[in-house]
């Protein structure tokens, strides 16, 4: 059973602490400009693109996916924060179940990583990108619901973690590897065959890989997309109930 | 009614045993001190009530439901204000209460004017719209027992409530805590080590090791130790003393040129001691037993001096160092 007031009031607290912290609003906007314009902007020199898409726009849905996958993990991280400094006992003596925590935390990833991603999809028309307004719900949709199973999965590691010593392993050893092996900044298709399989058992790369099919449609050859829609998309829904119904689960264990 | 009943209730983390075989029941209404030293076991029963542990043996039960097995309903029916703050520091003050308002479904017409009313309660009006990143310590704790009100609980927990606390939010706080059961209809449990506040208690159980070694009173308590002690400067204390044995027939002794003498009212006794003998003292002084006598007598150790492990020192002195300074 879900319990919306629980599920609204705490997404409301994330969302407000949000807007609050400029710092935090800036640094979202920072990562995905350096690495869109610094890197993608010198690679674009080396790497020859494809068809119709240059390198720099074909790292955009990768970019985008990145913005989801950090917001996102560091939204539900912020558990571990809760926990440190004593808030979570709060949540966790109310009268709500825990799977409605779990699932509020998760909308709260997803309604943080999708404001961050349609303020870095402004981006496009800088980068010779042009999208219909079809295509620019497409991204937001998918992005809300790749977030929200990224958000879970952050929930499933934060239940493991107790203190915030434990982020930076989390984040050089789960979360950056989880970036580079996800199609974002070189197609899978072009990776050796171990870095292959890899990516295959990683949720990014089925959420980018949607991106660049709603992103670039028309586009074949080597920078196009890796997989069909229909296959992205049900990896990606999928996953986002089973990580939540796990989280829900790991969450729930009382001592 | 008895609002909190425990019954043989232990638990055990691995083979250390936190709390062994507790049994107690505490009234509607009434103010209920948890005393012992840290690591005794109050917290581990705390958390049992509060449904976040469950129990390894024995049963608890708040207004009623069993706390394992019905934890929705307990937890509607308690507020819990922690040992450690579990404040939202990046919230202000009136964001923490309407959290806590909406997690406890209180309904929207309510809402509004019972945040306002717990805010005046605690006299932070003025704050309300403050971060409480910005509180002192003693704010922080007000707050919290307002926020642990919002919901109208029928039993509310304060666990070390003024851990950390000056002297001065220390009296203010417990000033302000023993009006509670008659103005919010709430029954108190409480825990604390220091021994001196446990007296505006109704009911006291000490905890050492687990266990309860004694419960009752705060007047009960004492009479374990065996009243006031009187002590007499006198001119002669060999003939004083003699004195006093053959007109009291009391037990009496010497110590430090002091003479003295225990009894049940010390502050009765005292007159009909110096019509008797009076010509021969010099000066009176009686001292009333204290809580931390009470546990003396049946530990065998004072309070502060069996202080857990050295880690929960270490824990115990970085919790007070956080309330006093963290401004994050």
């Amino acid at each position: 059973m879900i319990e919306t007031n629980a599920v609204y009031v705490i997404v409301a607290r994330e969302f407000k602490k949000f807007i609050r912290e400029k710092s935090r609003l800036i640094s979202t906007l920072a990562r995905p400009l350096l690495w869109l314009f610094l890197i993608g902007g010198g690679m674009s020199r080396l790497v020859p693109g494809g068809q119709n898409v240059t390198y720099i726009q074909f790292i955009f849905p990768g970019i985008l996916g990145m913005t989801i996958l950090f917001s996102s993990i560091f939204s539900s991280i912020s558990i571990i924060w809760d926990k440190e400094f004593g808030f979570m006992k709060e949540i966790l003596v109310a009268p709500v179940s825990r799977f409605s925590v779990v699932v509020g935390k998760a909308t709260s990833g997803m309604v943080l990583s999708t404001f961050q991603v349609m303020i870095v999809l402004c981006l496009f028309p800088f980068i010779g990108l042009r999208l219909d307004p079809l295509q620019i719900i497409g991204v937001i949709l998918v992005s809300a619901i790749l977030a929200f199973a990224l958000a879970s999965f952050g929930i499933l590691l934060a239940s493991f973690y107790e203190s915030y010593e434990s982020f930076s392993v989390i984040m050089n050893f789960i979360v950056m590897p989880m970036f580079f092996l996800s199609g974002a900044m070189y197609p899978v298709k072009l990776l050796p065959e171990v870095l292959k399989v890899v990516s295959k058992l990683n949720p990014l790369t089925y959420g980018v890989d949607a991106l660049k099919n709603i992103v670039f449609p028309y586009e074949t050859g080597r920078m196009s997309a890796d997989f069909s829609l229909f296959i992205d998309l049900t990896v990606i829904v999928t996953l986002s109930v089973v990580f939540v119904l796990i989280a829900g689960k790991a969450f729930e264990r009382k001592q | 009614m008895s609002m909190i009943i425990v019954e043989n209730l232990v638990k055990k983390f691995g083979s250390i045993t936190a709390v062994d075989d507790v049994s107690f029941a505490v009234e509607e209404g009434a103010i209920f001190g948890f005393l012992g030293p840290n690591g005794a076991g109050k917290t581990t029963t705390i958390n049992i009530l509060c449904t976040l542990l469950s129990p390894t043996f024995g049963k608890a039960y708040i207004n009623s439901y069993d706390c394992d097995r019905e934890s929705s309903k307990v937890r509607n029916a308690i507020g819990i204000v922690f040992q450690d703050s579990s404040l939202d520091k990046d919230l202000t003050a009136r964001e923490n209460l309407m959290f806590h308002a909406y997690l406890y479904r209180v309904d929207k017409a309510e809402r509004k004017q019972r945040i306002e009313d717990a805010l005046r309660f605690v006299d932070l009006t003025d704050r309300a719209d403050d971060l409480v990143k910005k509180f002192s310590g003693g704010m922080k704790r007000r707050l919290e027992v307002a926020r642990g009100l919002i919901h109208r609980p029928k039993v509310l927990f304060l666990d070390e409530p003024t851990l950390g606390l000056d002297p001065q939010s220390r009296t203010n706080l417990w000033e302000f805590i023993t009006t509670l059961p008659k103005l919010h209809k709430v029954t108190i449990f409480m825990t604390t080590h220091y021994m001196e506040e446990a007296e505006v208690c109704d009911k006291i159980a000490i905890i050492d090791k687990g266990k309860i070694i004694a419960s009752g009173t705060p007047a009960e308590l004492k009479k374990i130790v065996g009243g006031d002690v009187i002590y007499l400067k006198t001119n002669n204390n060999e003939e004083a003393m003699k004195d006093i044995r053959k007109l009291f027939d009391m037990e009496v002794s010497e110590k430090d040129g002091e003479i003295f003498l225990s009894a049940m009212k010390g502050d009765a006794c005292i007159p009909a001691l110096i019509r008797e003998i009076g010509e021969r003292v010099l000066s009176v002084r009686m001292q009333r037993p204290t809580l931390n006598d009470v546990f003396l007598k049946l530990t065998g150790k004072a309070i502060r001096e069996q202080n857990g492990t050295g880690l929960d020192n270490i824990k115990a002195m970085v919790r007070s160092y956080r309330r006093r300074h963290d401004r994050d």
